[in-house]
């Protein structure tokens, strides 16, 4: 993160004006304390400029686009493609690389879905690239979110390919001591999150697309926890896919993307099916429109497209290295916990690589009865296994609570959470 | 009292403490007996169960194992007190009062007879605040309920029904 070590993070002003920015940041919880959100993680809040980007299109600009040659369908045609456009250049993709999907989880299984169409010979001699054989192999790691394990797991019991694992570190981090022994030439994918939505942890990206290029490997990264905290170049990465969903990066739910280098979209061939991504369609077949388009069947999700190109903008503007620097000392903030104590955090303990995304347990009580004593003074944090159960598992945990930080987060947050939290045990008697 | 308060109550903490029931049991020879694994896949929290219900259709014992927050830890040991040496009709009143409790959104009951019943499970009115614990708090209710149409118990006895 050498960009964020020389930029500076966001004055008290700049910050007291981003949060100025964010409605629900203003409203109270249980019996009138000022709501202190830290679960972002989960799912972000949206700035004015969001809310109003989605009402203007549905007052001004609502029509079907693609379609349709009225000059409201062509405004709306323009929004929905500036927008992507404004996606794209948010992380270094060209506009045409990116597909709008319902989510991160839907862009996900898009991959894996076509990969497994491109082995029932689907997408002619152009699909051949991805075909799956029995013995091939599908490597994950233990630290995924299961919204990129599971489709994984599916298409490896559809093809017959293996499906392998790199383990985590007691630090939480990525264990690639055998990167050789589990990255093969048997291996055909490489899926793996950019950053982990329990630890925190970066991962290497670098190395893990080095060795997957030198095996042939395609990679998917799944980058819904990066693209909203850090400055993330997809071309830069170099990696093959990418998922990440609106709502975490202060865009609305239901919209996400799908990032694919442009000769892999090309050569896929589509997953959903219907109107709007066909060229020429008899009674008997069909021939496809080329990507995006190709996997954007049906009616587009396309006011809360254009609110994910204005929520890109927007974090455009301020600078995403001004915003990994900001949430950078929120993260160390955030660590600080571990002063308390009976708290251990699952995860790196130092700031190196990670952003502020903060699990941890609280010995002799249960991660939901944290939640409640801290949901009872204001403090919204997530509790669970965060859709990570191997990974609570590989700590002999069935379930942390979490702190999570996003650009509008603020120290004064992070102090009402460590003083809440600090009274827990003694709340329950485990002291 | 505050609402966190009307929570977490001392019988609550109490019982998670010292759980009643922890520790399965071998059943009776002769007797209907199952076991139910129940899990909250929103956190985990897990609870496996088993019931021992003898000849005359009362619940001889109900013992468990399992691991999760204070309310679904406390809420399965005051209904292993609260059910053991119980006819199946009367596990039956209190499983529909148990759940007629949690969905009163932290009013409680207006049947008195219901509440007395209920004893020492009237003090998880705070939870039906809650609806993200509700599920806690009926976790092992749910195990003690799948366990008895497992163990056939409840096949041929009047007021025995699934609900």
């Amino acid at each position: 993160m050498t960009a964020t070590d020389t930029v500076r993070p966001l004055t008290a002003a700049e910050l007291a004006a981003v949060r100025a920015d964010f409605p629900l940041l203003g409203r109270t919880v249980r019996g009138g304390r000022p709501l202190v959100y830290l679960d972002s993680a989960a799912t972000s809040q949206k700035p004015n400029v969001v809310l109003e980007a989605e009402v203007d299109f549905y007052e001004q600009r609502n029509a079907a686009v693609h379609r349709g040659a009225h000059q409201v369908a062509e405004e709306a045609t323009a929004a929905f493609e500036d927008a992507r456009s404004a996606v794209a250049s948010f992380v270094g993709a060209a506009d045409d690389e990116i597909v709008w999907t319902p989510g991160a989880t839907a862009a996900i299984n898009l991959v894996a879905y076509a990969l497994g169409n491109a082995t029932a010979g689907r997408g002619g001699a152009d699909a051949e690239r991805f075909r799956l054989a029995p013995g091939d192999e599908i490597v994950v790691t233990e630290a995924e979110h299961h919204a990129n394990l599971v489709p994984w797991q599916e298409l490896c019991a559809r093809t017959g390919a293996v499906l392998r694992w790199f383990g985590v570190d007691d630090d939480g981090r990525l264990d690639l001591s055998d990167v050789g022994s589990v990255i093969t030439e048997r291996t055909r994918v490489v899926a793996f999150g950019h950053v982990s939505n329990v630890t925190g942890a970066v991962a290497p990206v670098e190395t893990l697309v080095a060795a997957a290029r030198e095996v042939g490997a395609y990679t998917v990264l799944d980058a819904c926890q990066s693209v909203p905290h850090l400055p993330v170049d997809l071309h830069a990465l170099g990696v093959d896919f990418a998922a990440f969903s609106a709502h975490k990066m202060l865009g609305p739910t239901g919209v996400g993307a799908l990032y694919g280098r442009r000769e892999l979209l090309e050569a896929l061939p589509p997953v959903t099916t219907g109107g709007s991504m066909v060229e020429v369609v008899t009674m008997t077949e069909t021939t496809y429109m080329p990507p995006p388009q190709r996997f954007e069947a049906g009616t587009q999700m396309v006011a809360q497209a254009v609110g994910m190109g204005v929520a890109a903008q927007w974090l455009d503007e301020l600078g995403m290295g001004r915003v990994a620097a900001h949430e950078r000392e929120i993260a160390a903030e955030l660590l600080k916990i571990t002063e308390i104590p009976g708290i251990r955090v699952i995860g790196p303990s130092d700031d190196r690589d990670r952003i502020g995304v903060v699990s941890f347990v609280v010995d002799g009580v249960h991660a939901h009865d944290v939640s409640q004593v801290l949901d009872d003074r204001g403090i919204a944090v997530r509790v669970g296994h965060h859709c990570a159960q191997p990974l609570h598992r590989r700590f002999g945990v069935a379930a942390t609570a979490r702190a999570s930080a996003s650009v509008y987060t603020g120290v004064e947050d992070v102090v009402a959470f460590r003083e809440a939290l600090a009274g827990v045990r003694a709340f329950f008697g485990a002291e | 009292m505050s609402s966190l308060e009307q929570m977490y109550q001392q019988v609550i903490l109490d019982h998670a403490k010292h759980p009643h029931g922890r520790g399965l049991v071998d059943p009776v020879v002769g007797h209907l007996a199952a076991e139910s694994h129940q899990v909250n896949p929103t956190c985990g929290d897990e609870v496996t169960l088993r019931v021992d219900v003898d000849a005359d259709g009362t619940v001889e014992t109900v013992s468990w194992e399992g691991q999760g927050c204070s309310i679904s830890q406390a809420s399965t040991s005051v209904m292993t007190e609260l059910v053991t040496g119980r006819p199946l009709a009367e596990v039956a009143d209190l499983d529909a009062a148990f759940h007629a409790l949690m969905a009163s959104r932290g009013k409680g009951l207006d049947d008195d007879a219901a509440l007395d019943a209920l004893g020492d499970a009237e003090a998880f009115t705070g939870v039906s605040q809650y609806p993200a614990r509700i599920k806690c708090a009926l976790l092992g209710w749910a195990a003690l309920k799948d366990s008895l149409a497992r163990s056939g118990a409840l096949a041929d006895r009047p007021g025995g029904s699934d609900d």
